[in-house]
C-alpha cells in the first residue's frame, strides 16, 4: 500500500512554484499585442445615464478605443443571468431584471460599469476612463433589504414590481404555526447576517485575445470553472461560440465563490479585443473588488422556536429578507433558499418548519454564494436560536442540543433534506473534551479576578455539500447538472494523468486528487499529474464551490479510475497469462496473486499503446472518461466551540481557545483538511467579529478598502484546536462529505454565542466589534442599575 | 497615479532648491500616506522631491538632555535607538507600534507629522513632549503646528528637517488602534515634563491631535491612574464614523490614558 | 524620465522609468520577476513585500525611483540551487494554500527572523503573529503561516 494514499499527510506538491515565485496568475501573463482595459464605472448608486461622451478620452495619448453598453448591446451580447430558477408562493417565475456588461439606460450601484476603454498602458487606460465624461439623473437608492421592500421606494428594475425578486416558502406553515401554539416555551429572535465581501487575495482580472485569421477567443480568467464560464459566455452572452472559445484559469488565488461568476468585466474585455482586435487585459484593483466583486450573505431574519415542556424542538417558522443587490448574479437565487432553508433542521430533530424568503433588490453590489453560501445564515440562526433558549430555559446549552440531536440515519427533515451519516452526540462529546469544557468555569474566574469577562459558546452545525444530484436540482430550478467529469490516461510509459472538471485554487487538488490515484495502483505521486483549469485540455467540467471537489471530483475520477482498473487488469492477465481476478496492483505493478508473475505499469502502458498483444477485440490505448452524478448532498457535521476574553473596558474580544471537532466522512490528506478547516473558521471569525460591508442610505460604499473592512491579520486569530471523529458518507465510492466551507459555516455562532454569554448581554449582532460589544456592556450596567 | 516629475535631494537645502523646480511640488519623505493618496488620484502634485535619504535629515542625536531625530528617521530607526528607548520611552514604543514592519521600514517622522493625519500617532508625542518642530526656515513648538485636520503651519516649500525633544521625566504612550486601518481610534500619550504634565490624545479629535487639559492638571497634582478618577471625558467635539461613537472614543480616551499612565 | 540602477537579486539593473512607476511595477512588469504580488491599494496586504537593502518593505508604496541605487531581493533571488530555509518551512507546514500571499509572507518571515535574531529576541507564536501585521492571508487561517515562520526561523540559525 502506497505511503502517500488516502490518509497519508503528504506535503503539497504544487508548493515548490508558489514559494519560489514562479506561480502563473492571469495578471502574470503577457500576451503579445497586449492592451489594457479600464471601466469607466457609476459614482452614483441609482441613476439615468443621460448621456455619455468619450470624445476627449478618444484622443488621448495611447488610446485604442472607448466603447458603451449601446455599443455592446447592438453587438447582440446578452444579459448576465442568473441560472437558477426560484417560483414563487403563487406559483409565479422570478422576477430577473436585465443586466448589461455595460449599463445602457440606467445605473443601479455605484461600482456599476458604464464604458470600457482600451489603451496601450494601463496608466493610459485608467486616465482616459475618468476623461469619459457620463451625464447621469440621480435617482433616490436604498441599501438595505427592508428599505427595498418599504412603501414608496425607489423602483430599480421595471419587471421586479416593490423591488420583490421572489417570494418562496418552504415546509407546512399551518403544522408549524400549531405547533409554535402548543409549544410550552418559545424563544423569538431578530437575526442578521452580516454582508461580507470575499476578499481573495487575488484580485480579479482577465486578459481575452481574439484572433481574427481562426474567428478564435482566448480567456485567461480568474474562475473557479472555466467550463461553465464558457458555457455562460456562449450560450447566453453570445460573446463567441463555444467551439470558438478557450478559457484557462491559471493559477487563481483564492476564490471562496467570488471568481465563480461570470462578470461584466470578462464579457466586456472579449467584445473589446473582437472590436480592436487586441488581446486586452484588465486586472481588479481592491477598491474595484470590494465594488464590484459579489458579495456574501446579507440576511434580515426573524425566527420563533418552539420547545415543549422537556426542552423538545417542536417547531421553527422564520421569515427571512435576502438583500441581492442591483442585479441576479449567477447563483444568487438558490443562495436564501435552497441552500439555506433547507438546512434550518440543523442537526436536530424538528417535525414542523416553515419559512419564507423574501429576495429583494437594492442600489448595491450584487450578492451571491460566498464560503457557506446559504448555510453560514441558516446555521448562524438555528445556532444562535438553541443557544439563547437554553439560556432563557436555564438549560445547559450542550444538553438543550443533546436532547435534540436526529441519531437515526437516514432523517428526513421538514425541509426536504435527508440526512445520511452522522454522529451529532461524538463531534459534541470529542469537542467539550478538546475544549476542557469541565475547567471553563475556573478559566471564568481566573478572568474575572484579571477584570476580563470570559465566555463559551457553542454552534453545533450540519451543511449540505457535495453539490449536488442533477435531476433533484433540475427539479428545483437549476439551470445546469452538477455532476463533475475526469478522465484518467495512463501514458505509454506508465505516468498518469488526470484531467479533471474541478479547479484548484488553493485547495490543494495537485495533490490530493493523486493520492486516490497513488492509492488505488500504488504508484508514487511523482508519476501522476493533475490536469486541470484549461477548455482545451479538458473535458466538460462544473468546477470547484460547494465543497464538492472531493465527494464529486474525486468521486468522478474513481469511476475513471475502476475503468482503468478493469481494463489494465485484462491487459496483465493477457500478457502475464493469468486469470483478471488474480491480477492485484502492488509496488507500482501489476502481480499474478501467489506467483513472481509480474507487469510494471510502464509495461502495462506500452502494451495498451503499441497494441502488438491485446486481447482479443480489445481497442488499444488506455485512458478512461467518467462522469459522477451524486446520489444525495452530502452532510459534513460538528461541533465548534469557543472561548472568549471580553475586555469590559475597551469591548475587545479575544479568542482564547477555538475548538472545532469536525465529521468529514473519509479523509484523503489530514494536513489539507485541517488548513481547509483553519482557513474557514478564520473566516468565520471574521464573519463575528470583524468584517463588514457598509452601504450609507443613499448606496455609497464606506468600506471599500482595507481602511475600512477589516480583514482578518494574525494577531486577531488564536491558533485552533482541530479534531476529527468521522462517519463515512453512504453516498460516494470514497465516502468524503466536503470540508471546505464547514469552518466559515459553524464559526460564527460559536463566537457570539461566547460573547454573549461572557457580558451577559443577548442584544448584539455580527460584526461584534469593540465598539459593538462595549455598548452591549453598558447597556447591561445601565439595565443592572435600573433594577 | 498621475504623472509626476522625480527629484531625489542629498540634502535639506537641495530639497529646498529642487522643490522650486515644479508648479505644483511636494516632498516625499517615506510616502507611507502619500503614494497611496496619488495611486488613489486624490493627490498629482506636479515635482516629487524625495528626501529620504536627504544626508542631514537622518539619525538620532541624544546631547545632555536634548534628542534631535532627522525628519527622515525612520520609524524602525526610532523604535529601536538603544538611547532613545532609554531617554524617551514613550516614543520609541510609539514608534514601534506605527503601522506593520515594513511601513516601519520606510516611514519617517518628518513625513507623519508633516501629513498630520488625524489618527496618526507621531503627532500624540510630538504635542505630548512639547517637542519643536525644526524646519529649513524657522523652529515651531508643536502646540503651534498641528492646525487642524491634515493641516499644519507649515508654509509652501518648508521642509521639515529635525525635531527636538527635551528628555521627560516619565512619558509613555498607550494606543487603541482601529480595527481595520490599524491607525489610531484613540491613541494618548502622557509626559510628566520639566514644564509639567502633559497629555495628548490622536485618533479621536474631530480637529485632530489634541491636549486634555484638564487631565494634565489632576496629573499635575498627582501623577497616577487615580487623577482619572475626577476627570469627565465627554464626546463632545470626537469623532464618529463606522468603527466607533463619539462617546466610545471618549471612553477610550479614558481607558488610554489610565493604561498609558500605568505604564508609565 | 529618472534614470535607475539597482541591483535585483545580485544581478545589476539600470533603466529610465517615469517617475510615477512604482517599484513593485518595476519589478513585475519591467523585470518580469512576477512573483511579488499586488493585492491592495493601501499597502496593508503585504504581497508586494520584497527585501530594500535586507530590509521588508511593501514595493507597492515605493517609487522605482526612490529605489535608485539600493540592492533588492525578490521571492525570485532567495533560492540559491536549494530553497531557503523559509521557503521550505512554508512546504513542511503547509503554509499556503491558494499562493497569491506567500512571497510576500516568506520575505516578512525572513525579515522579522532577521531582526529578532539581531536583536537576540525569541520570535515566539505572538510575536510572530504580531509581526505579521502587514501581510494578509484569506486561506490559512494564519495557524499554519505562524508555524512556518516559526519552524522558518528555526532553521535559518
Amino acid at each position: 500500500m502506497s505511503d502517500q494514499g488516502i490518509g497519508a499527510r503528504v506535503k503539497r506538491v504544487e508548493d515548490k512554484r508558489f514559494i519560489t515565485g514562479a506561480g502563473r496568475y492571469t495578471d502574470d501573463i503577457v500576451e503579445p499585442n497586449q492592451a489594457y482595459a479600464a471601466f469607466v464605472r457609476s459614482p452614483h448608486a441609482h441613476a439615468e445615464i443621460k448621456s455619455i461622451n468619450s470624445k476627449a478620452a478618444e484622443k488621448m495619448d495611447g488610446v485604442i478605443a472607448v466603447h458603451n453598453g449601446a455599443q455592446l448591446t447592438g453587438d447582440g451580447i446578452g444579459n448576465i443571468i442568473c441560472g437558477w430558477g426560484i417560483t414563487s408562493k403563487d406559483g409565479s417565475p422570478m422576477n430577473m431584471g436585465a443586466w448589461s456588461a455595460l449599463a445602457t439606460s440606467k445605473v443601479r450601484y455605484v461600482g456599476d460599469a458604464v464604458a470600457i476603454v482600451i489603451a496601450e498602458t494601463k496608466a493610459q487606460a485608467i486616465a482616459a476612463a475618468e476623461a469619459v465624461s457620463v451625464k447621469y439623473k440621480t435617482l433616490p437608492a436604498v441599501a438595505q433589504s427592508l428599505d427595498g421592500l418599504a412603501d414608496g421606494a425607489p423602483q430599480i428594475h421595471e419587471n421586479a414590481p416593490g423591488n420583490l425578486i421572489y417570494d418562496w416558502e418552504i415546509g407546512d406553515q399551518k403544522a408549524t404555526d400549531d405547533a409554535l401554539k402548543g409549544a410550552a416555551h418559545v424563544t423569538y429572535m431578530d437575526i442578521e447576517n452580516n454582508r461580507l465581501s470575499p476578499n481573495a487575495m487575488e484580485p480579479r482580472a482577465a486578459i481575452a485575445t481574439y484572433n481574427p485569421a481562426e474567428d478564435h477567443y482566448t480567456l485567461y480568467t480568474t474562475s473557479q470553472n472555466p467550463h461553465v464560464a464558457r458555457l455562460v459566455l456562449s450560450a447566453f452572452y453570445q460573446v463567441a461560440p463555444e467551439h470558438k472559445l478557450r478559457v484557462i484559469a491559471p493559477d487563481v488565488g483564492g476564490g471562496f465563490g467570488s471568481k465563480i461568476y461570470i462578470y461584466p468585466e470578462e464579457i466586456a474585455c472579449l467584445w473589446a479585443s473582437m472590436k480592436t482586435k487586441r488581446s486586452v487585459k484588465w486586472t481588479s484593483t481592491r477598491t474595484e473588488a470590494f465594488l464590484t466583486d459579489a458579495h456574501g450573505r446579507d440576511h434580515v431574519s426573524t425566527a420563533a422556536m418552539g420547545f415543549d415542556k422537556n426542552g423538545k424542538i417542536v417547531g421553527l417558522k422564520v421569515n427571512t429578507k435576502a438583500n441581492f443587490g442591483a442585479y441576479m448574479s449567477l447563483f444568487s437565487s438558490a443562495v436564501p433558499t435552497y441552500l439555506y432553508a433547507t438546512l434550518l433542521s440543523g442537526q436536530y430533530n424538528i417535525k414542523n418548519i416553515y419559512c419564507d424568503v423574501q429576495a429583494v433588490y437594492t442600489n448595491t453590489a450584487p450578492v451571491d454564494a460566498y464560503r457557506g453560501a446559504g448555510r453560514p445564515e441558516a446555521c448562524y440562526l438555528v445556532e444562535r436560536v438553541m443557544e439563547t433558549a437554553a439560556r432563557e430555559m436555564g438549560m445547559d446549552p450542550a444538553e438543550l442540543r443533546r436532547k435534540n440531536f436526529v441519531r437515526s440515519f437516514p432523517h428526513e427533515t421538514p425541509v426536504i433534506m435527508t440526512y445520511d451519516a452522522g454522529d451529532f452526540d461524538g463531534n459534541l462529546d470529542q469537542a467539550m473534551e478538546a475544549a476542557d469544557y469541565a475547567g471553563f468555569e475556573k478559566r471564568r474566574k481566573k478572568s474575572a479576578r484579571a477584570g476580563k469577562l470570559r465566555g463559551i459558546g457553542f454552534s453545533s452545525y450540519i451543511e449540505a455539500c457535495g453539490i449536488a444530484p442533477s435531476a433533484a436540482v433540475g427539479s428545483l430550478g437549476a439551470g445546469v447538472g452538477l455532476w463533475e467529469s475526469a478522465e484518467v490516461r495512463v501514458n505509454p510509459v506508465g505516468t498518469i494523468e488526470v484531467l479533471t472538471g474541478s479547479h484548484s485554487h488553493g485547495q490543494g487538488h495537485a495533490t490530493t486528487f493523486a493520492q486516490i490515484v497513488a492509492e488505488r495502483f500504488d504508484l508514487p505521486i511523482e508519476n501522476i499529474s493533475i490536469v486541470h483549469g484549461d477548455t482545451d485540455k479538458v473535458q466538460f467540467g462544473m468546477g470547484t464551490y460547494g465543497s464538492r471537489s472531493g465527494a464529486v471530483g474525486m468521486s468522478a475520477i474513481a469511476k475513471a479510475m475502476d475503468k482503468v482498473e478493469a481494463k489494465a487488469k485484462k491487459i496483465a492477465a493477457h500478457v502475464l497469462e493469468a486469470s483478471e481476478d488474480d491480477i492485484v496492483f502492488e509496488g507500482g505493478e501489476a502481480k499474478v496473486k501467489g506467483t513472481d508473475k509480474a507487469m510494471g505499469w510502464h509495461e502495462i502502458g506500452l502494451s495498451a499503446y503499441t497494441a502488438h498483444n491485446l486481447p482479443d477485440g480489445m481497442e488499444p490505448g488506455l485512458k478512461e472518461g467518467a462522469f459522477y452524478d451524486p446520489t444525495n448532498f452530502t452532510f459534513p457535521a460538528g461541533t465548534y466551540i469557543c472561548e472568549v476574553e471580553v475586555d469590559p473596558e475597551t469591548g475587545k474580544t479575544t479568542i482564547e481557545r477555538f475548538t472545532a471537532s469536525d465529521d468529514f466522512g473519509t479523509i484523503i490528506n489530514p494536513m489539507i483538511v485541517e488548513g481547509q478547516v483553519h482557513g474557514g473558521i478564520a473566516q468565520g471569525i471574521g464573519q463575528a467579529l470583524l468584517e463588514n460591508v457598509v452601504y450609507d442610505d443613499d448606496g455609497q460604499l464606506l468600506s471599500a478598502s482595507y481602511m475600512d473592512y477589516t480583514m482578518p491579520r494574525a494577531d486577531d486569530l488564536p491558533s485552533y484546536s482541530v479534531h476529527h471523529h468521522s462517519t463515512t458518507c453512504p453516498g460516494n465510492p470514497l465516502g468524503m462529505k466536503g470540508c471546505g466551507e464547514a469552518g466559515a459555516i459553524g464559526s460564527p455562532p460559536a463566537v457570539i454565542n461566547a460573547i454573549t454569554n461572557a457580558i451577559g448581554n443577548n442584544n448584539l449582532s455580527m460584526p461584534a466589534t469593540p465598539a459593538k460589544v462595549w455598548a452591549a456592556i453598558q447597556e447591561t450596567a445601565s439595565a443592572k442599575a435600573a433594577e | 497615479m498621475y504623472d509626476v516629475n522625480f527629484h531625489k535631494a542629498k540634502d535639506a537645502k537641495d530639497a529646498a532648491k529642487l522643490v522650486k523646480s515644479g508648479d505644483d511640488p511636494m516632498y516625499l519623505s517615506g510616502g507611507m500616506t502619500l503614494i497611496p493618496t496619488m495611486k488613489a488620484r486624490l493627490a498629482a502634485p506636479s515635482d516629487l522631491v524625495d528626501v529620504s535619504a536627504a544626508s542631514d535629515m537622518v539619525g538620532i542625536t541624544v546631547k545632555g538632555s536634548t534628542i534631535t531625530i532627522g525628519a527622515a528617521t525612520t520609524h524602525a530607526e526610532v523604535a529601536s535607538n538603544a538611547k532613545l528607548i532609554k531617554a524617551v520611552p514613550g516614543l520609541a514604543c510609539l514608534a514601534a507600534g506605527i503601522g506593520d514592519p515594513a511601513v516601519r521600514h520606510r516611514g519617517t517622522i518628518g513625513g507623519s507629522i508633516a501629513n498630520n493625519d488625524p489618527a496618526a500617532d507621531y503627532p500624540a508625542a510630538m504635542l505630548g513632549l512639547a517637542a519643536t518642530i525644526v524646519t529649513n526656515k524657522r523652529k515651531i513648538s508643536a502646540d503651534k503646528f498641528f492646525v487642524g485636520l491634515f493641516e499644519t503651519a507649515l508654509n509652501e516649500g518648508e521642509l521639515i528637517k529635525a525635531v527636538i525633544v527635551e528628555k521627560p521625566k516619565k512619558s509613555s504612550y498607550a494606543k487603541f488602534p482601529n480595527p481595520a486601518s490599524r491607525y489610531a481610534m484613540v491613541g494618548v500619550f502622557v509626559a510628566k515634563t520639566a514644564k509639567g504634565t502633559r497629555v495628548a490624545v490622536t485618533g479621536a479629535g474631530g480637529d485632530g491631535v489634541f491636549r486634555m487639559k484638564k487631565l494634565e492638571k489632576a496629573l499635575d497634582k498627582k501623577w497616577g491612574p487615580e487623577a482619572l478618577a475626577g476627570t469627565q471625558i465627554g464626546s463632545e467635539g470626537l469623532m464618529s464614523d463606522m468603527h466607533g461613537s463619539a462617546e466610545y472614543r471618549a471612553n477610550l480616551i479614558g481607558v488610554m490614558a489610565k493604561r498609558a499612565i500605568e505604564a508609565s | 524620465m529618472p534614470q535607475i540602477s539597482m541591483t535585483i537579486n545580485g544581478k545589476a539593473v539600470a533603466a529610465d522609468v517615469p517617475g510615477n512607476t512604482l517599484l513593485v511595477d518595476f519589478i513585475r512588469e519591467g523585470q518580469r520577476l512576477t512573483g511579488t504580488h499586488v493585492g491592495c491599494d493601501t499597502s496593508q496586504c503585504g504581497a508586494c513585500t520584497v527585501h530594500v537593502d535586507g530590509k521588508a518593505i511593501k514595493s507597492c508604496t515605493m517609487l522605482a525611483a526612490s529605489a535608485d541605487g539600493t540592492d533588492i531581493t525578490t521571492i525570485e533571488g532567495l533560492e540559491n540551487g536549494k530553497l531557503h530555509p523559509m521557503q521550505k518551512a512554508f512546504n513542511d507546514n503547509h503554509g499556503l494554500q491558494c499562493g497569491f500571499c506567500t512571497p510576500g509572507m516568506i520575505m516578512a518571515g525572513i525579515d522579522m527572523a532577521n531582526r529578532y535574531k539581531k536583536a537576540g529576541q525569541k520570535l515566539n507564536e505572538a510575536a510572530i503573529r504580531h509581526e505579521l501585521e502587514g501581510n494578509i492571508c484569506r486561506c490559512t487561517g494564519y495557524h499554519n503561516i505562524v508555524k512556518s515562520i516559526q519552524a522558518g526561523a528555526k532553521a535559518m540559525k
